[in-house]
């Protein structure tokens, strides 16, 4: 299947994550390491954000600023980040978990990667041109994201569209790959139903991102060509209409909720196990709920814009968003089974899925109340869906990926990261996001409208408070950094399965070699997470962990 | 729910300690409910009483839920913890298909109820008023040919620019930038945009409608309550988004028709658009921050009216 002979020989080591590397394992970390420079980076703009808006006046910056950064802190977060750290968490876990040396197409894989930091450059290069960058919201909704006041060819929204263009292209490429890959690589015995969670979710993720993906590439050209070739696809003045763009952007941009939660669900369904030392409760249903997830997402977008569509669009859409919160409910109710009459052990990946479960929660409820039309009319728009959305992407995506990131973090560094500052950056997280994102609601309900760079005196009190918590967050990353970088230089050596967990992945050295199992990949005879069933989960499997043992001590 | 174990037969005392906790989760869930009005606006038009009651019952409903998981959180982490150095595993249950049915068809059954609340909720307000009548903008109307005027409703034109709202009276020759109405009298609005998207939301009245440039849009309400409030737009509009906001006063029938008689008799004069007096400001400090859409010429209108008054939401 793959190619690797025709691959030039991997430079040694550290050298080879800053060149173009074919190896998922170092694209992923790539990916993800990219993926944090753009956090830290969109972060900032989030604490300036904050900063103008801990007064009601518009005091701080520029009101033409305050938009770009909102905007640029919502496209830099989405495309930039959780995109590309997710499609790390892919590169790093699919071709170990399922026994494959490397993704099926390795160098459209890497030629994927290499476009993040384009398109990167692209949107960090539009704050030095003379329009400024992009100030009309990650949406960018025309007719206003066509209003050009210097005229000029190469202004902020242009890079702005190019980039989203870019990275629509990158994930097709990298979409393309990974459903590849799990449906062609798997190890032999590797039925469906024997396949990780987070497979199945990354499977269903990438199927998203093929379906609804070309609808806002199409959507965004014609956007392209309204503000450069003067083009009237959405000019209401030249015939075109303005609610258009909206059903296309939306069309992809709500099935990309499911994109970036979907794995996160795949990372709960996995590491609940672990630490829990119980199968996961229920796996056929979990791994079936998330494709009822994806059929289901693929029909829901119009509840983005209940407020500007006819009556008949809103009952519609309003009963299948609400029936979305059935197989994820079924999620929910199966890690709390496999929690229950556990073995529990709160490690820092653990103490991540349950904050990050109880966040989600929390914005599943928030999500049903904007899911029923007459209270989206009031709140549609307003801080509630801020703080309903930062729930869903912070709250639980982000956590969830941190706990991936802990727990995978020895299996492809070698090392271990340190509990305490884990458990230090869990705690500050856990109490600036919901600092941060609880009182958006209050103000929402009030009638404050998202986007604003100045408010009437009256949400003074919840934007202090969620101030604080903004800063709490931006501090909450330092243990963590600090975690990284001071483990992957001198932690602890890691043996193949510290977590003493099942999988895969966890019969392979740490770091695993390259092409994984190479000529032995071992037949897989048994469903994931069999904890506490005393059977193995591939053949030969005393064989191969006495092997690793061994050469752990002997190294 | 999931309080009982699938596989042991629970004993009375923990079946009563859990009906107790339930009974305990249902009161502070109804408590809630209650509490959530106090998180909305007044209520000033006939439509916030029925989207604020669905709201209650979906926070009183969501309250319950969010109690039970973190109550099965905190129980496991209280009493599924493994021992220090316990190495081993925990019974292997990988399912239970009456749990899986129940927790599938429970749900379900609920959110089709929130749902069928809703759409009672929604079709009430379709009642009250055929909301977004949506047609293109035509030249015949433009001139003046108004199908609204054979209505009992109020007739007010609301015009939306970067960044100003004007409000005109047709057949009574008057215009404002301040937003008069009827207490109690149906009133019917024409949404037009000259520019942009703009979103018009008035939170105490719990409606909000989209302006879209290219259409005009119908849409009916009745306002309950006299006092003075906000509406913002709710729509990105460009750099003086957050400063396009107006005062909406709600009046007696006395004092609202003394009100247009009064603008009626008074002269035309520039309205009020925060975004003209911030741009001439930022113009004469020299240059800050990036270019931006020069705000329209504050509209002529008969009275500007204030939005600097201390407002009731």
């Amino acid at each position: 299947m793959t190619s690797t002979a025709l691959v030039p020989e991997p430079l040694p080591s550290w050298r080879r994550y800053f060149g173009f590397s074919t190896d998922a394992k170092v694209i992923g970390i790539q990916y993800i390491v990219v993926a944090f420079f753009f956090f830290l980076i969109a972060g900032l703009l989030a604490m300036i954000i904050r900063g103008e808006l801990l007064t009601p006046a518009s005091d701080l910056v520029d009101r033409t600023v305050y938009n770009g950064l909102y905007t640029m802190h919502g496209t830099i977060m989405l495309f930039l980040f959780t995109f590309p750290v997710l499609n790390g968490l892919n590169n790093l876990l699919i071709p170990p978990m399922i026994g494959a040396p490397d993704m099926a197409f390795p160098r459209l894989n890497a030629v994927a990667f290499w476009m993040v930091p384009v398109f990167g450059f692209l949107l960090i290069a539009s704050f030095f041109v003379p329009s400024g960058p992009a100030t009309s919201g990650w949406w960018s909704y025309p007719p206003v994201s066509l209003q050009n006041p210097l005229g000029q060819l190469i202004n902020g929204e242009f890079l702005w569209v190019l980039a989203v263009a870019l990275s629509g292209i990158s994930s097709i490429l990298g979409a393309v790959n990974f459903v590849t890959t799990i449906l062609r690589m798997r190890a032999p015995g590797m039925g469906f139903f024997r396949m990780p969670v987070f497979c199945w979710t990354a499977l269903a993720a990438q199927t998203l991102q093929l379906i609804g993906l070309p609808a806002l590439t199409g959507g965004a050209v014609m956007l392209l060509m309204d503000l450069t070739l003067g083009t009237s696809f959405y000019r209401p003045e030249g015939g075109g209409d303005p609610v258009l763009y909206q059903h296309f952007f939306w069309f992809y941009s709500h099935p990309a909720v499911y994109v970036i939660i979907l794995p996160v669900f795949g990372i709960f369904s996995e590491l609940f196990p672990v630490y829990s030392r119980k199968p996961l409760f229920g796996y056929v249903y979990v791994a079936v709920a998330s494709f009822i997830i994806v059929g289901l997402g693929l029909v829901v977008w119009v509840h983005h814009i209940f407020p500007s569509v006819a009556q008949w669009m809103r009952n519609l859409f309003m009963v299948t968003t609400m029936l979305i919160a059935v197989p994820t409910g079924v999620k929910v109710f199966a890690w709390l089974g496999t929690m229950w009459r556990g073995k529990i052990k709160l490690t820092t990946p653990m103490l991540f899925c349950i904050g990050g479960l109880i966040n989600f929660v929390f914005a599943g409820i928030t999500g049903v109340m904007l899911a029923t039309v007459p209270v989206d009319i009031h709140v549609s728009n307003t801080y509630f869906v801020v703080g309903h959305f930062h729930y869903v992407i912070y709250g639980a995506a982000v956590m969830g990926i941190f706990a991936a990131i802990y727990h995978w973090f020895p299996k492809f560094t070698g090392r271990m990261p340190y509990e305490g500052l884990g458990k230090l950056h869990f705690v500050l997280t856990f109490l600036g996001a919901n600092l941060n994102f609880l009182p958006m609601h209050p103000l929402g309900l009030m009638g404050m409208p998202r986007r604003v760079s100045s408010y009437d005196p009256e949400f003074a009190f919840w934007n202090v408070l969620a101030s604080l918590g903004a800063f709490l967050l931006g501090v909450s990353i330092i243990p963590f950094l600090l975690n990284m970088i001071s483990s992957w230089v001198r932690g602890p050596r890691a043996n193949h399965n510290p977590w003493n967990a099942i999988g895969l992945e966890w019969l392979l050295p740490s770091p695993p070699p390259e092409d994984n199992f190479g000529d032995h990949v071992p037949t897989v005879i048994s469903r994931p997470y069999g904890y506490g069933k005393d059977e193995p989960l591939v053949e030969h499997q005393a064989e191969i962990e006495r092997a690793l043992t061994f050469a752990e001590v002997t190294r | 729910m999931s309080s009982s174990s699938p596989l042991r037969r629970p004993g009375s005392f923990s079946l009563i300690a859990l009906a107790l906790w339930i009974g305990l989760m249902v009161a502070i869930s109804i408590w809630m409910a209650g509490q959530a009005q106090h998180w909305l606006p007044v209520q000033a038009s006939n439509a916030a009483p029925l989207v604020d009651g669905l709201f209650r019952f979906e926070t009183g409903v969501g309250s319950f839920v969010f109690l039970g998981v973190v109550s099965v959180v905190a129980w496991t982490l209280l009493v599924h913890r493994a021992e220090k150095y316990d190495e081993s595993d925990a019974e292997p249950i990988e399912g239970n298909t009456r749990l899986e049915v129940i927790w599938t068809v429970i749900p379900l059954v609920l959110v089709m109820a929130i749902a069928w609340y809703a759409i009672q909720v929604n079709t009430k307000l379709g009642v009250l008023g055929p909301m977004e009548h949506i047609h293109p903008r035509n030249a015949q109307e433009e001139l003046g040919g108004y199908l609204g005027d054979r209505l009992p409703a109020e007739q007010v034109e609301v015009i939306a620019r970067q960044w100003s709202w004007e409000f005109r009276y047709p057949g009574r020759n008057v215009s404002s930038t301040e937003l008069h109405l009827e207490l109690d009298r149906p009133v019917t609005f024409r949404l037009v945009s000259e520019d942009v998207l703009h979103g018009f939301y008035i939170p105490a009245f719990r409606l909000k409608q989209d302006v879209i440039p290219g259409r005009a849009i119908n849409f009916n309400l009745t306002p309950t309550r006299v006092g003075r409030f906000r509406l913002r737009d709710s729509q990105f509009s460009g750099t003086w988004f957050a400063a396009n906001q107006a005062d909406v006063v709600v009046e007696s029938a006395d004092d609202h028709a003394s009100w247009l008689k009064q603008g009626a008799a008074a002269p035309l004069q520039s309205g009020l658009s925060p975004a003209v007096g911030e741009y001439a400001d930022r113009q004469a400090r020299g240059p800050a921050g990036w270019p931006t859409v020069v705000p329209a010429p504050p509209p002529q209108v008969n009275v500007p009216g204030s939005n600097s008054l201390p407002h009731d939401a």
